[in-house]
């Protein structure tokens, strides 16, 4: 039994990246944040359930939140200014597993699902891997971290569906055309670019999914999904789960 | 730090608290609970979750995630959309069936709690129910059976038990039959004279009612012009449920002899007061352990200053005082 605080956070910043995607970085103690991949839990006033945001990167006494405004909580959220203060659930999730033994991994991130793999190509980096990163956008007004994604030290690939900014297309034709240059993947974006991924490649990975949360803990069995090996909860077995895992609907 | 020495210091505690002045204790269906304070029934699994945040022996008992005879995935998602101090929930009576819960479940509880367990069973059929309280029976472990017949999210059965004194009293007298545990009878909202329904479960034999489960709601996405829940319908909970809860709490402890457990939008200890003034022997907190897990000790720890504010040095004794003229 580990038992974690109550944790208050203070914003230190909270920027636009693009039109409708923020940079919110706090600090206070996220200890129990462990792994890329997991997320926190933030509760705001005034709205009766938290809101769940991927980490996309930590300390020991810090956290960095990419979120995109898309409802009333992220438009709060939106409006919060340095200094406010935060009731954040940490460590939440299993994240992903940068110990998985591979050589050569692909990062692919669309959207508003490329951040927590940010804190990931960092780890990968530091174990020695050879990285390569790709990341998905609809234009180029979207295109967010692909510098800080550079200063990783991981290879970067950006596409747009438009072609307003790197390579024309979706993240799955750069996958194919990289057929054999990687040995493992990690993923996270919306679930028709995960399920594209995997029938644009044959290797192993894994994938990060979103539910709508009911607590973000494992307790109320609001975001469970049906797997190969059995009924797993989102928020507490996942959000990551394992290639042969996953059950497309 | 060896695994029993969180118990032992929970214990110093406890001795602590009672030398105090406040006494928390209540008695439901003739078993003593250390406080009042229940985590409800599907907002608290079978209680794992909740080591993270604190040590869950502070409660008064525990209500297990409703189990039925059968293993069930519930409902597809979205299970879950926010409201107005409140949320819907269309989970669907996820479990995973009586037989793992009693192989794994309880003896994984009974291991880290010492307090008693209520366990929560529901069905699909009056046999169901049966069969599932028939097991629950020969239990030690449990300390009460806590019969859902008000769960608004499968269809064929949960609810439909709780919403006609006839079919309520039927399934209230079977279980009686099977099992000679405390047996507190959950009821629904969602009808038009609570205390019809509350009566026929007593005479029946119920020893408790519990009041309330969810009552049946919707959300539309104005964007996508359809229902969040994938269940087009689920059940509200929350803050705002708990008008509604309390006057069905004062209603029904003003109609039957038996306890009754109040349930129903409890986020702080001045709810449970109020709850306990209506008539709750003991009080069941839900979906305010889902936004703040660690609500259930947060109002453990206020009781005390709330009732010395009020005057209050046993709380057993204003169970039901609003009825007093």
């Amino acid at each position: 039994m580990h038992v974690m605080d109550k944790v208050v956070f203070e914003i230190e910043d909270n920027a636009a990246l693009t039109a409708d995607v923020m940079r919110m970085r706090l600090r206070g103690d996220a200890s129990a944040v462990k792994r890329a991949g997991q997320f926190v839990n933030i509760a705001i006033d005034g709205l009766y359930l938290r809101r769940p945001i991927s980490v996309c990167d930590f300390t020991a006494d810090s956290l960095t939140i990419i979120y995109k405004v898309v409802g009333e909580g992220t438009s709060r959220m939106a409006a919060m200014r340095r200094g406010e203060r935060l009731d954040i659930l940490t460590g939440l999730g299993n994240g992903f597993d940068a110990e998985h033994d591979c050589r050569r991994p692909l990062l692919v991130g669309g959207g508003v699902g490329i951040p927590p793999l940010y804190r990931l190509a960092k780890d990968l980096v530091a174990r020695g891997r050879q990285v390569t990163v790709i990341l998905g956008f609809n234009r180029a007004e979207e295109v967010f971290y692909a510098d800080e994604f550079r200063a990783t030290g991981a290879e970067v690939i950006v596409t747009t569906a438009d072609g307003s900014y790197g390579r024309k297309g979706l993240v799955t034709d750069e996958v194919r055309d990289r057929e054999g240059g990687f040995d493992y993947f990690y993923a996270c974006g919306p679930v028709p670019m995960l399920r594209a991924l995997c029938e644009a490649t044959p290797a192993d990975g894994e994938m990060s999914f979103e539910e709508r949360m009911g607590c973000g803990f494992g307790a109320c069995m609001g975001c469970s999904c049906k797997t190969a090996s059995g009924s797993k909860r989102i928020c507490k077995d996942g959000p990551v789960l394992r290639r042969a895992e996953v059950i497309w609907e | 730090m060896d695994r029993y020495s969180a118990v032992r210091r929970l214990y110093g505690n406890r001795d602590m608290a009672e030398s105090t002045k406040y006494d928390l204790s209540t008695h439901l269906c003739g078993v003593r609970l250390d406080n009042p304070i229940i985590p409800a029934s599907g907002t608290f699994g079978f209680g794992g979750e909740y080591d993270d945040f604190y040590d869950i022996n502070i409660l008064g008992s525990v209500s297990l995630k409703g189990t039925t005879l059968h293993a069930r995935f519930g409902n597809p998602t979205p299970r879950i959309a926010e409201c107005r101090s409140g949320m819907l929930n269309a989970v669907g009576l996820q479990n995973p069936g009586i037989d793992a819960v009693i192989a794994e479940e309880l003896p994984r509880l009974r291991s880290r709690f010492r307090k008693p367990i209520m366990a929560n069973i529901s069905g699909f059929s009056v046999e169901e129910y049966t069969e599932c309280c028939r097991r629950m029976d020969s239990q030690e472990q449990v300390a009460f059976i806590e019969l859902n017949i008000s769960c608004p999210n499968v269809h064929n059965g949960g609810m439909a038990f709780g919403t006609s004194p006839e079919a309520a009293a039927e399934v209230t007298r079977a279980a009686r039959r099977v099992t000679t545990k405390p047996l507190i009878v959950k009821l629904s909202p969602n009808v038009t004279d609570i205390v019809s329904i509350a009566r026929a479960c007593e005479d029946e034999g119920a020893d408790g009612l519990t009041l309330i489960n969810t009552l049946l709601g919707m959300r539309i996405d104005i964007r996508r012009r359809r229902p969040v829940l994938a269940n087009t319908t689920g059940g509200f909970s929350g803050a705002a449920v708990f008008p509604v809860a309390l006057r069905m709490v004062y209603q029904v402890a003003g109609a039957c002899r038996i306890p009754v457990v109040g349930c129903g939008g409890v986020e702080s200890a001045e709810d449970v007061v109020e709850m306990m003034m209506a008539g709750a022997s003991a009080v069941e907190v839900g979906s305010a352990n889902l936004h703040n897990p660690y609500a259930c000790r947060d109002i453990i720890e206020n009781l005390p200053k709330v009732m010395e504010r009020l005057g209050i040095e046993r709380l057993e004794g204003i169970i039901g005082a609003a009825h007093r003229g």
